[in-house]
C-alpha cells in the first residue's frame, strides 16, 4: 500500500516537472535579458542572482532596474513591486479553490513560485493541483529563471560599447513586446495602458509626483477608473434590456 | 555587494512573496468581490502604459532615440515576434542608428 502512495507521489513530482519544461524554456529569452539589464543598470552578479532567487518575478526585476536608473527611493521601488505583484493574489486566490487540502505551511511553500506562466500552466490543468505537482512545476521554472539571469550577466560583461548604449532602450522594447500582443486582443486593454501612460507623462512633466509614486498612482487611477467605466456600460445595457 | 540593493531585494522579496503567498492561507473558497478583482485585472496593463511612456523619450539626450526606439518595438511586435526578437530588433535599429548619425 505504502508502495503504490509514494509511485503516485513521484508521478506527480515528474508530472509537474514536466508542465514545468515548457515554461523553464520560454524563461531562458527573458532571463538572459534581465542578467544583461541589470549588467547595464550596475548591479553586480552577485545582486543579480540574489534578485532572481529572492524576488522571481520578472516585471518587477525589469522594473527596479528601470527605477534605478532614474534614482528612484528603496522604498518606492519596494511599492512598485508590490503594486505590481498584487494581481498574483488574485491567481493563488483562484489556484486555492482546485488545489487539494494541505497544511497551510505547505500550501505557503509553493505559493512562493506562483507567476503568471506557472499559474496559467496549473490553473488549466486537468483535476486538482496536488503540492507535489507545484513544487516540481516550480522546480524546473525556477531554475531557469536563476540560471539563465546569471549567465546573462556573464554574457553582458562581453558586449561592445555601442551595443551597451543602445541596450537602454531594451527594457522599454520589452515592455512594448508585452503590451502590443495584448491590445490585439482588445480595447479595454488599449485604453489602460493609454490612460496610465497619459496620467504618468502628466505627474512627470509638472513635476507633481516622484518617479516611483508617478506610476503607481497613474497605474491605479488608470486600473480603477477603466473598472468603473466597464461597471457603467454594463449597468446601462441591463437597464436598455 | 552593496548592503542598501540587498536590502532592496529583501523588501522586494517580501512584497512579492506576500500577495502569492496570503490567499493559500487565509482564503477557503472565499471570493473577492468582483469590482476589486476587476482592478487587479487591470493593473498589469496599465503599469506597462505608464512604464513606457514618458521614459522612453528620455533614454538618450536626443529625443529621435527614444520615439525611434519605440516606433521600432511597436512594429516588430505587432507583426506577431517573440519578445527577445523585439529586445535585439530595437537594440540593433538603435545601434545602426547612433553608427550613423
Amino acid at each position: 500500500m505504502q508502495d503504490i502512495a509514494l509511485n503516485k507521489a513521484g508521478t506527480e513530482f515528474r508530472r509537474g516537472m514536466q508542465a514545468g519544461i515548457s515554461i523553464g524554456i520560454g524563461y531562458i529569452p527573458g532571463a538572459l535579458t534581465f542578467g544583461l539589464l541589470a549588467k547595464t543598470t550596475g548591479l553586480s552578479i552577485g545582486e543579480t542572482l540574489l534578485m532572481s532567487l529572492v524576488v522571481y518575478a520578472g516585471a518587477a526585476q525589469y522594473i527596479s532596474l528601470s527605477l534605478l536608473t532614474l534614482g528612484t527611493g528603496t522604498f518606492e521601488i519596494i511599492l512598485t513591486t508590490f503594486i505590481v505583484n498584487i494581481r498574483h493574489f488574485l491567481m493563488s486566490a483562484s489556484l486555492n479553490e482546485k488545489s487539494e487540502e494541505d497544511e497551510p505551511i505547505v500550501k505557503a511553500a509553493y505559493a512562493f513560485g506562483i507567476t503568471d506562466e506557472t499559474f496559467s500552466v496549473a490553473a488549466v490543468k486537468e483535476g486538482t493541483v496536488s503540492a507535489r505537482y507545484m513544487f516540481g512545476l516550480n522546480l524546473i521554472a525556477y531554475l531557469s529563471w536563476v540560471v539563465f539571469s546569471g549567465i546573462g550577466h556573464a554574457v553582458g560583461a562581453s558586449l561592445p560599447q555601442i551595443f551597451q548604449e543602445s541596450m537602454s532602450v531594451a527594457l522599454y522594447a520589452m515592455f512594448v513586446a508585452l503590451l502590443v500582443p495584448s491590445m490585439k486582443n482588445g480595447v479595454k486593454v488599449v485604453f489602460l495602458a493609454a490612460l496610465a501612460a497619459i496620467f504618468n507623462t502628466i505627474f512627470t512633466i509638472t513635476n507633481a509626483l516622484s518617479t516611483g509614486w508617478a506610476i503607481v498612482t497613474a497605474t491605479l487611477l488608470s486600473a480603477v477608473l477603466v473598472e468603473l467605466i466597464v461597471m457603467m456600460k454594463e449597468r446601462v445595457t441591463k437597464n436598455a434590456e | 555587494m552593496q548592503s542598501e540593493i540587498v536590502w532592496m531585494i529583501i523588501g522586494m522579496g517580501v512584497a512579492t512573496y506576500i500577495p502569492r503567498m496570503l490567499p493559500f492561507v487565509l482564503f477557503r473558497g472565499k471570493e473577492l468581490p468582483e469590482f476589486l478583482q476587476g482592478v487587479l485585472k487591470n493593473v498589469p496593463y496599465a503599469t506597462l502604459g505608464a512604464l513606457i511612456f514618458p521614459g522612453i523619450l528620455f533614454i538618450h539626450e536626443d529625443i529621435w532615440y527614444g520615439i525611434l526606439g519605440a516606433a521600432v518595438a511597436i512594429f516588430i511586435s505587432f507583426i506577431g515576434a517573440n519578445v527577445i526578437v523585439v529586445v535585439l530588433g530595437s537594440i540593433a535599429v538603435l545601434s545602426l542608428y547612433s553608427f550613423f548619425i
